[in-house]
């Protein structure tokens, strides 16, 4: 895929468990703000067009899309808001720019998630309300059903998945976004009350709020406009079926099948070999492993070995969510995946700081839409 | 619908075929419940409204005072350069008579929403409130009406510590 579209800007604020300072407006306008002077555009003159993420029912507000402009610099401006995961959000602006209607568009996603009293009540609402809903369990008790069968088809231990929370919270320490960086051992995790088996409180990433605002932009203006635009090379999502009672339960085929799609843009055939690093959904830790195999950064059944031996850490053959991930930065609800495909960015220019990776060129970024979906999407970035 | 046809075959449904369950259905009641944060704008606006007091904002570059405040301002994408006490009187610049409830039941005594533009605001710019202590009929579109606050001990930070607007000559 030839250099069409480029991230210029990036912009972010929060990444706390708490924000009680500022409302999500002003949290959305603070990364607005940063995005824009990071891409050095002035959103009223320059940007064109507006793609948002946000879900009404996180939100408390029906028809979301109309609280959004004013605190973009979106007003009287082509806007809409995108009710799926942040990448998705994400490649609809990519895709606005490919089709050389704009020249540049900005995307944001934002989590207030602790503004939500009742955050298992809404994520229950999500499920069928005919034949699941009025079995009132907690609807965390679906990662456990996925977690059991993965476990048990792969091989896949408890231990392991405890060792991505104790890796990915031990890289949180050295991001300064992070929320939940901690130094936590492997019985920490697995002595954790449990949720719902074989998931413990531990093995699940703890919710934060925030923002993220990207800007893009097409080849002639980020070359004009960027010392350092980092590149698209290839976007990919899918949506598996839903159904609780048929879907895969031992494999993420959604994220499989939006890599595929990814890859083949991008022209990468061994994805181990030609990617440097990935951010990858690790809402839970299980989900990390999960997503692993089934983006072929390893085979079937390696993931958990592969942690075990440290291969997925800092300084690993292959660092997977060097940034702390969900588990170490907070979950951020539909923003996450714009917050793994932020840490590309970062880590593409060089400017992640004490967590920076050495001699890195291509990163993949791959965002799970969460519980109870099967619905995901994967970015591909070079520097 | 043609007009061939001339009989409807079938039976209409009665409330009693949902109670005795003969037609099938599942209800869902979500408990859905949030409290969002304030912040730095809105959070002034509500304490000032606790102290009696209607507070905005004013940009020195579109020179607009708006009113309820924002830390930015939309127009130029720029923070907001000084907070401004206003009237809490003003002009309405339109109104509505509603007469039913949330579930469209008629109301006995109807509610008058209006927008009204804040007397130290940009021209245009208003809050939104209900108009009362007026007949439905006497109200009129640049009427001017005045805050009727509830008293201060009852007061507790919400656009409800205003009662009402009531006309004013
Ligand atoms: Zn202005």
């Amino acid at each position: 895929m030839p250099k069409e579209v480029a991230i210029i800007g990036v912009g972010y604020a929060g990444f706390r468990a708490l924000t009680p300072e500022v409302s999500y407006k002003e949290l959305m306008y603070e990364a607005a703000v940063k995005a824009y002077e990071d891409a050095g555009v002035d959103p009223r003159r320059d940007i064109e067009s507006f793609v948002t993420v946000a879900e009404d029912f996180t939100e408390g507000t029906s028809i979301f899309d109309e609280y959004v402009p004013d605190q973009l610099g979106a007003v009287l401006k082509p806007v809409h808001t995108i009710s799926g995961e942040g990448l998705h959000g994400f490649i609809a602006a990519y895709l606005q720019v490919l089709t050389g209607a704009m020249d540049i568009v900005a995307v944001e996603a934002h989590s207030k998630a602790s503004n939500i009293l009742t955050p298992d009540e809404i994520m229950a609402f999500a499920m069928d309300p005919v034949y699941n809903r009025p079995l009132r369990a907690n609807p965390h008790f679906i990662a456990g059903l996925e977690m059991n069968r993965y476990l048990c088809e792969t091989g896949t231990t408890r231990e392991q998945c405890a060792l991505v929370v104790a890796k990915n919270k031990h890289n949180a320490l050295y991001n300064p976004l992070a929320a939940y960086g901690a130094s936590i051992a492997v019985e920490d995790v697995l002595e954790s009350e449990m949720v719902s088996y074989p998931l413990s409180r531990l093995d699940m990433s703890p919710r934060a709020d925030g923002a993220i605002v990207m800007v893009l932009a097409a080849r002639e203006r980020a070359e004009e406009l960027s010392d350092i635009p980092i590149w698209i090379r290839g976007v990919g999502w899918c949506n598996d079926s839903f159904s609780l009672e048929n879907r895969d339960w031992t494999n993420a085929i959604y994220a499989a099948r939006a890599a595929e799609m990814a890859y083949r843009m991008a022209g990468i055939r061994t994805p181990w070999q030609e990617l440097d690093f990935a951010e990858i959904d690790d809402t839970f830790s299980y989900k990390e492993l999960q997503h692993m195999e089934a983006l072929r950064l390893c085979r079937p059944g390696e993931a958990g070995l592969l942690v075990e031996d440290g291969a997925t850490e800092i300084g690993g053959e292959f660092p997977v969510n060097p940034s702390g991930g969900s588990l170490g930065m907070g979950h951020l609800l539909d923003a996450s995946g714009l917050a793994r495909l932020l840490e590309v960015v970062l880590q593409l220019r060089g400017e992640a700081g004490q967590h920076q990776l050495s001699d890195v060129e291509t990163g993949l970024a791959f965002g799970w839409r969460g519980l109870p979906t099967t619905s995901g999407a994967a970015v591909i970035l070079s520097n | 619908m043609t007009a061939k046809i001339k009989e409807f075959p079938g039976v209409g449904l009665r409330e009693s075929d949902f109670t005795e369950r003969k037609v099938l259905f599942t209800e869902w009641k979500p408990d859905a419940r949030y409290a969002w944060d304030a912040g730095v704008a809105i959070g002034r606006y509500l304490a000032e409204l606790k102290e009696g007091r209607i507070i905005g904002v004013r940009c020195h570059h579109c020179r607009r005072t708006v009113v309820p405040p924002r830390i930015f301002c939309e127009w130029c994408f720029r923070p907001m350069d000084e907070w401004v006490y206003l009237e809490d009187h003003g002009v309405v610049n339109t109104f509505s008579i509603c007469y039913v409830q949330w579930d469209m039941e008629r109301l006995e005594e109807p509610l008058i929403p209006a927008v009204i533009e804040i007397a130290g605001a940009s021209k245009g710019v208003g809050i939104l409130h209900l108009l009362g202590e007026v007949d439905p009929r006497e109200v009129k579109i640049g009427m001017k009406v005045k805050a009727v606050w509830k008293p201060a001990a009852e007061r507790i930070g919400a656009i409800t510590d205003i009662r009402y607007f009531k006309p004013i000559n």
